[in-house]
């Protein structure tokens, strides 16, 4: 079972409409996206997703002059309450695990959130959290959400 | 192969005593010929009987491009308009157009030097010559096609633009020279890449490339992706069009046809000459010139002149590639700065690409420099910290070269403008403000 979920890193200017053009791109495309967040200074940013199939929308961004780079979460699934968050990251504390940006969503259906995380080390960030007794999501799953 | 021996590799005293005749002559002739040039010398107070010496070219009055533009369009011709035979302008975009004018007589000596050129950068009656540069007013085009049919070459005439038409003849026709502008060699790589073309599979011997500035990593490039050597191409309308000077096989400096074309170079501030070696504005003469004569025309490109026997065997003075304008040098905080210096701090960033574009602002009262450049994948991180880090790595850089602090911003690619003859780099908004 695969637990590194793909995630798309698109390069953005940080300009009126750049944002809106690279969703309109994923739009014609037909692409559903699972998951996103924004980084950005006041020059540039970075916006990232999840979507169901990494691969094809990297090329169909990159068709349309984007630059694209996949990289690799963790999705945990946590407790939609108080305190839920802190939990998760305090085993990656114990674990000296460095966690370089993260972002999280609610699942309606299921009352729970799901938060992604970007540890420097992934594998050992895997490790921790399932050691912790946490729910670490499968990148099927993920995607199929 | 040397196309023209006798003339280009001629012992250095019989050279200046050529030169010297036919400097006499053509001072003769533009001052009976051309009322403009008589009232310039008389105020000068200089008859074209006083040149006695190579070196009386001093005391000669220069010709800008405001003189021309004074006498537009046809205030210098020299002989009666039906013995010209062809017209070609300059751009016209810092202002009118300056108008060039040719005999029969010019349109041989314009061949003769570009089939110099072309054979200086291996140039046969077998070579398949793709000439992209524009055919029209624009003096490119039909430079390159004298030389070629000069020598006997088959020239494909294309012109610029329609980039993917461009790459399909490239292929079918199997070119094996490349004329361009090094903007448009660049994009016309990337299409080509785009396009899927193997270059190991291209016959291409060499390429030719002018009418813009350029930087020895821009060649570096061309040659990377062309997979086949490159050569400068100098030349201005106003003299007579490409064919001025051309580079050898041993790619350092370009020789000056210099029977034909008198290279000086001054000081653009003082006007005075400048000893042999020395970095300043290239000043140029015609002297066979017979429907326009020009006397010491300030072209604003800056080089250096290098006298000695080239490995090459020519004798012709050669000049090196230009390395700045006296007119799009910017002056920031009083510094000067050239757009070819930013090109060769860019260059040394691995996975950059060579598209920038550099705007100069005045926010308050103080001069800045903000440097755009397209940003690649092979360059892209997705971690916030490390692109802040090639942002400053790259204005560092530039602050190594230039002694300046800029601002660089990195903007998504294909978004600058891309340009199919010379590229815009500068946008000095200063001047509104």
């Amino acid at each position: 079972m695969e637990l590194k979920i793909k995630q798309l890193s698109i390069f953005l200017e940080n300009r009126k409409g750049r944002m809106k053009k690279a969703l309109d791109v994923l739009e014609k495309g037909n692409v559903n996206i699972r998951a996103l967040s924004i980084a950005d200074t006041s020059d540039f940013g970075i916006l990232r997703l999840i979507v169901p199939e990494p691969l094809k929308t990297k090329k169909l961004l990159e068709e349309n002059s984007f630059i694209v780079k996949i990289g690799e979460v963790i999705a945990v699934r946590m407790r939609d309450e108080p305190g839920g968050l802190g939990e998760i990251l305090g085993i990656l504390d114990d674990n000296n695990i460095n966690l370089e940006y993260l972002y999280a969503f609610v699942e309606k259906k299921e009352k729970v959130a799901i938060v992604l995380l970007h540890p420097e080390d992934i594998d050992g960030g895997i490790k921790a959290l399932i050691d912790g007794g946490e729910e670490v999501i499968s990148a099927e799953e993920i995607y199929r959400l | 192969m040397i196309w023209n021996e006798e003339a280009e590799c001629m012992l250095q005293e019989d050279k200046e005593i050529l030169q010297l005749l036919r400097l006499r002559k053509v001072a003769k002739h533009a001052y009976n010929n051309v009322p403009y040039y008589k009232k310039l010398f008389d105020n000068a107070g200089i008859k074209p009987e006083d040149i006695k010496t190579l070196k009386d070219i001093e005391k000669l009055p220069f010709t800008t491009k405001d003189d021309l533009r004074k006498v537009y369009p046809f205030g210098m011709f020299a002989v009666s308009p039906k013995k010209i035979v062809e017209v070609h302008t300059s751009s016209g975009t810092t202002g009118k157009p300056t108008v060039s004018g040719y005999t029969r007589k010019d349109l041989k000596i314009w061949s003769e030097a570009m089939a110099r050129g072309l054979v200086m950068f291996g140039a046969t009656e077998e070579d398949i010559i793709q000439n992209t540069h524009g055919y029209g007013l624009f003096t490119g085009g039909f430079g390159v096609h004298y030389g070629a049919q000069k020598i006997g070459c088959t020239i494909i005439p294309i012109s610029t633009g329609q980039t993917k038409r461009q790459i399909e003849i490239m292929k079918d026709f199997g070119t094996t020279i490349m004329i361009f502008t090094p903007s448009y060699g660049l994009y016309l790589a990337e299409v080509a890449e785009e396009e899927g073309l193997n270059w190991e599979e291209m016959n291409l011997k060499s390429i030719g490339f002018g009418a813009e500035m350029w930087t020895v990593e821009i060649r570096r490039e061309i040659e990377k992706r062309f997979k086949a050597p490159a050569y400068n191409i100098y030349g201005l309308t106003e003299i007579i069009g490409p064919g001025v000077a051309l580079e050898c096989s041993t790619q350092d400096g370009l020789h000056i046809m210099e029977d034909h074309f008198y290279p000086e170079i001054i000081d653009p501030e003082t006007l005075e000459n400048l000893p042999e070696g020395e970095r300043g504005e290239l000043v140029l003469t015609t002297l066979t010139r017979e429907g326009m004569p020009i006397i010491r025309f300030r072209t604003k490109d800056i080089t250096t002149l290098r006298r000695g026997e080239c490995d090459c065997g020519r004798t012709l003075i050669k000049m090196d590639r230009i390395t700045g304008r006296t007119d799009d040098m910017l002056k920031i905080r009083g510094v000067a700065v050239f757009p070819s210096q930013i090109e060769k701090a860019l260059l040394k960033m691995d996975g950059l690409e060579p598209h920038y574009q550099i705007i100069a602002t005045r926010p308050h009262h103080l001069d800045e420099l903000e440097i755009l450049v397209e940003a690649s994948s092979d360059l892209f991180s997705d971690e916030i910290k490390e692109l802040v880090g090639i942002k400053k790595k790259i204005e560092n850089y530039i602050h190594n070269e230039i002694g300046l602090r800029v601002n660089v911003t990195l903007v998504e690619p294909k978004t600058l403008p891309r340009s199919e003859g010379k590229a815009v780099r500068v946008i000095d908004k200063r001047r509104f403000e």
